[in-house]
C-alpha cells in the first residue's frame, strides 16, 4: 500500500481551510462568552449567497463578498438573541441553523427548481502545476493572513483584550467602560463572516456550484475543534489539519487493494470518530470561559 | 434617551399569551415576503398550512401521523433538557432505533406479530441508549460537553444507514439502498382503520402521559428537575447529579430511538436512508415550543404536524417549496422564546442606572432575600416567576468556573442569569422548588423517599 504523501498534504490544506475558518469565527464568539450553534447554518449561508452572489454577477470574488455580507447578517441575528434578548443559546443556535438552512434550500428550490444547480465562476488555483503549493488564494489567505491575524488580534490587542475580558468576566469588564454588548455583537458578526467564508470556500473553491446539505455537518466539527483547542487559535488550526488529513487519508485508503473490503461510510465517519476521540482524551474537565453560556444585562 | 429592559416583579397573567400572539404575528409578517415573492398570498398559504389539513378526514390523520415521530423526538429531547442535558443528537438516536427495529425484522422474519413488535420495539429503543451512551458517559464522567459529542453522532448515524443499505441489507431484488420488507408480524397494526395512522400514535401518547406522571409526580421527576434548575444547588441537598444526567440521558436516547423503531414498523416496514427527514432537529423545535413538557410536547407536535401536511399540500396547489413548513416552524421557536423573554421585562425608556433598584424592589421580591449584591437579588425576585420550563435563558447560579457551566438549567426559577455571581450566593433548592412549578415538596421529604 503506497500513500501519496504529497497529494495527501494538498487535499489536506484545501480541506482544512473551511474548518479553520469557521472554527476562527466560533473561537472569536466563544471567546467572547456566547456558543454560536448557528454556525452550520452560517456556513450554509456562505455557500448558499457566495453561489448565488458569483451566479448573479459572474465573478466569485463578488460571491465571496456577498457571503461575507451574509455571514455578518447571520452573526447579528445571533447576537439579537443572545445578547440583546438573552435568549438560551443551544436554542437559540439550532434554531438559526434550522431557519437559514431552510430559508437557503426555499430559495433556492424557488429559483432552480428540483433540478441541479449551475456551474458558476468558481476561483482558480495557484501554482497549478506545482504539488503542495497548488493551493486557491483562499487558502494562502486563511492561513497566512487571516490565522495570523486573529491570533495577534486574540492575544496583543485592545480588541482582543476586551472579548477575553467579557467572556470571562463582563460585570468587571462593564465596570472598567467596556460596553459588553458591543463587544459580543462584534464578536458575532465576525465569527460570522469567517464562517460564512468558509461555506463560501465549499461552493466557490471546492465545488463551483451548490448541493442541499453542501456542509455536511462541517460547522458541528468546527465546535468540536474549538473545544478541542481549548480557545486558543493555532491548536485549531492544528485540529482542523487532523480532521482534513484523516479525511484525506480516508479518500486515498478508499481506493486501494488493502482497504477495498472496508465499507466506504465506514471511512466516511472515521474523521468524525477521530475528533471525538480526540476529545474524549483531551477535553476532559476543561476549564470553560468564565461567561460562556451566560447572557448580561447591568443589574 | 435609551431604551433598557428592566427586570418586572410580578408577571401579570395575561402577558404571555399575549406576547406568543405577537409573536404568531411576527412570523406572519416575516414570512409574508418570501411567500408573496414565490408568487402566491401569504393569507392563503396560511390558510393551507393551518386550516386546510383539519377540514378532511383524510389529511386530518395525515396530520397525526406525521406528528407521531416529532412526538417521540420532541419529548426525548424535553426529557434531556429538564435535567439541564443538551442532548442535540436525538436524529442520530433516532435512525439507530430504527436500524434497531430494521434487524429483528430482516433476520427473525416469521415471528408473529404479537413476538415481533414487542421485539423490534425493545431492540429500537435499546439501540437509541447505545447510541445515547458515549456522550452520556463522557458527559458525566468526564465533562466533556455533551452538545458537541451528540452532534456529530448525528451523521455517523446516517453513515450508518447508508453503510447497512449499501452493504448487508441492500435490497435483494431491486438492488436499490432499501431494505427488504420486513417480515409480516412486524407491521405496526392501524389505530385508525381506513387511515396510515398506527398503534405508534398510542404508544406516544401513553408515553406522553408516563412522562408527565413521573416529571410531575415522583421523586425521580423531582430529581431531575432540581438538577435542571440548579445542579449546585441540587448537588448540595444531596442529590446525585451524575446519576440524574445519565439517566435522562439514556432515557432521552431510549425515547428518541423508540420514535425511530415505530417509524420503521409504522409507515416504511422497510429501512431507507429517509427514515428520518430531521426528526431529530424539529424535536428540538417541538420540545422548546412545548416549555419542556409532555402536554406541550404534544399540542406543539400536533401543530407542527399540521403545518407539514400544510406545505406539502401548499407545495402542489401554491407551487410554494414545502421548506416554508421549516422556515415557519423554526421562526416560531425564535419569535416566541425570544418574546416570552420579554415578559420578566417591562422596557424602561429613561436613561438611569436604577434596574438594580427596580429589581430588589419588586414585589415579593424582597421576601425571598438573596445574598447581597445586584445578581443575587436578580434571582431572588425571578423565584418567583410562574415556572415555565421555557429555556429563555441560560442561567448558572453558580461559582463560573468549568464545574458550573457545562450545566445551565433550562428552567423557570433560576432563569435569570446571574453571572459570575459568587459560589455563596446559591439560590436555596428550597426556594427554587417553591414556585408553583414543583408539587412534590421539599428536597428534605424527597430524599427521605
Amino acid at each position: 500500500m503506497t500513500i501519496a504523501y504529497l497529494a495527501l498534504l494538498t487535499a489536506m490544506l484545501t480541506t482544512a481551510t473551511p474548518l479553520v475558518l469557521a472554527a476562527l469565527g466560533e473561537v472569536i464568539t466563544e471567546r467572547a462568552g456566547i456558543l454560536n450553534l448557528g454556525i452550520e447554518g452560517t456556513m450554509y449561508v456562505g455557500a448558499f449567497t457566495g453561489f448565488l452572489g458569483a451566479e448573479l454577477f459572474g465573478s466569485a470574488w463578488w460571491g465571496l463578498l456577498i457571503a461575507i455580507v451574509a455571514g455578518v447578517l447571520a452573526g447579528l441575528l445571533m447576537a439579537v438573541l443572545t445578547v440583546t434578548l438573552g435568549v438560551n443559546q443551544h436554542v437559540a443556535g439550532i434554531g438559526t441553523t434550522l431557519l437559514l438552512i431552510a430559508a437557503c434550500d426555499f430559495t433556492s428550490r424557488l429559483k432552480y427548481g428540483g433540478g441541479t444547480l449551475p456551474q458558476i465562476p468558481k476561483f482558480g488555483q495557484l501554482f497549478a502545476d506545482v504539488p503542495v503549493a497548488s493551493q486557491f488564494l483562499l487558502t494562502y489567505v486563511t492561513f497566512l493572513v487571516i490565522v495570523p491575524a486573529a491570533w495577534y488580534a486574540l492575544r496583543a490587542t485592545g480588541m482582543g483584550l476586551k472579548l477575553g475580558a467579557v467572556g470571562e468576566n463582563p460585570e468587571a469588564a462593564d465596570a472598567a467602560g467596556i460596553s459588553v454588548a458591543r463587544v459580543r455583537y462584534a464578536a458575532l458578526a465576525i465569527g460570522g463572516a469567517l464562517m460564512a467564508m468558509g461555506g463560501a470556500f465549499l461552493s466557490l473553491a471546492m465545488l463551483g456550484s451548490f448541493t442541499l446539505n453542501i456542509t455536511n455537518g462541517r460547522g458541528w466539527v468546527a465546535i468540536a475543534l474549538v473545544i478541542f483547542a481549548r480557545w486558543r487559535v493555532w491548536p485549531a488550526v492544528a485540529g482542523g489539519l487532523l480532521f482534513a488529513a484523516v479525511d484525506a487519508l480516508q479518500l486515498q485508503l478508499v481506493v486501494t487493494p488493502e482497504f477495498a473490503a472496508v465499507p466506504r461510510e465506514v471511512m466516511i465517519a472515521l474523521p468524525y470518530l477521530v475528533v471525538i476521540i480526540a476529545l474524549a482524551v483531551s477535553g476532559r474537565n476543561l476549564r470553560y470561559p468564565g461567561a460562556y453560556l451566560q447572557p448580561y444585562r447591568r443589574t | 434617551m435609551s431604551m433598557r429592559l428592566v427586570l418586572r416583579g410580578r408577571e401579570p397573567r395575561w402577558l404571555a399569551p399575549v406576547l406568543v400572539l405577537v409573536a404568531v404575528v411576527i412570523v406572519y409578517l416575516l414570512t409574508a415576503g418570501p411567500i408573496r415573492g414565490a408568487g402566491a398570498n401569504p393569507q392563503a398559504a396560511y390558510q393551507r398550512y393551518i386550516v386546510t389539513p383539519l377540514t378532511q378526514t383524510t389529511s386530518l390523520t395525515e396530520v397525526v401521523l406525521a406528528a407521531i415521530p416529532i412526538l417521540f423526538t420532541g419529548l426525548a429531547v424535553a426529557v434531556a433538557f429538564r435535567s439541564g442535558y443538551w442532548n442535540i443528537g436525538a436524529e442520530g438516536q433516532f435512525l439507530a432505533g430504527a436500524i434497531g427495529a430494521t434487524a429483528p425484522g430482516l433476520y427473525l422474519p416469521n415471528l408473529p406479530g404479537p413476538l415481533a413488535i414487542p421485539l423490534a420495539l425493545v431492540a429500537g429503543a435499546l439501540a437509541g441508549v447505545l447510541w445515547s451512551l458515549v456522550p452520556a458517559l463522557l458527559r458525566t464522567r468526564y465533562r466533556i460537553d455533551e452538545v458537541v459529542t451528540t452532534l456529530l453522532l448525528n451523521p455517523v448515524a446516517l453513515l450508518l444507514v447508508q453503510g447497512l443499505l449499501n452493504g448487508p441489507w441492500r435490497n435483494s431484488t431491486s438492488g436499490f439502498p432499501v431494505s427488504n420488507n420486513l417480515g409480516a408480524g412486524y407491521r405496526m397494526p392501524l389505530a385508525i382503520p381506513g387511515s396510515r395512522v398506527h398503534l405508534g400514535v398510542v404508544i406516544a401518547a401513553v408515553l406522553a402521559i408516563a412522562i408527565w406522571l413521573v416529571m410531575s409526580r415522583t421523586a425521580t421527576g423531582l430529581r431531575a428537575r432540581a438538577v435542571g434548575l440548579s445542579p449546585d444547588a441540587a448537588r448540595f441537598s444531596g442529590i446525585s447529579v451524575r446519576k440524574t444526567l445519565l439517566r435522562s440521558a439514556l432515557i432521552s436516547g431510549a425515547i428518541a430511538g423508540l420514535g425511530g423503531a415505530d417509524q420503521v414498523l409504522g409507515v416504511g416496514h422497510k429501512l431507507s436512508q429517509e427514515v428520518s427527514s430531521s426528526y431529530g432537529y424539529t424535536g428540538i423545535v417541538v420540545a422548546t415550543l412545548g416549555a419542556l413538557t409532555a402536554g406541550g410536547v404534544v399540542l406543539v407536535a400536533l401543530l407542527l404536524g399540521d403545518i407539514t401536511v400544510g406545505a406539502q399540500n401548499a407545495s402542489l396547489v401554491l407551487q410554494l417549496p414545502p421548506q416554508m413548513g421549516e422556515i415557519v416552524s423554526s421562526l416560531l421557536m425564535l419569535a416566541v422564546i425570544s418574546m416570552l423573554v420579554l415578559r420578566r421585562y417591562k422596557v424602561s425608556w429613561r436613561r438611569d442606572r436604577s434596574g438594580a433598584l427596580a429589581a430588589a424592589d419588586a414585589p415579593g421580591g424582597g421576601g425571598a432575600a438573596g445574598p447581597p449584591g445586584p445578581p443575587g437579588s436578580v434571582s431572588a425576585a425571578q423565584s418567583h416567576d410562574p415556572a415555565s420550563a421555557l429555556p429563555s435563558m441560560t442561567a448558572s447560579t453558580a461559582a463560573p468556573d468549568s464545574v458550573s457551566r457545562a450545566v445551565s438549567p433550562p428552567a423557570s426559577a433560576a432563569d435569570i442569569a446571574s453571572p459570575g455571581a459568587p459560589s455563596s450566593s446559591k439560590t436555596p433548592l428550597e426556594q427554587q422548588l417553591s414556585t408553583p412549578d414543583a408539587t412534590v415538596g421539599t428536597p428534605g421529604e424527597e430524599e427521605t423517599v
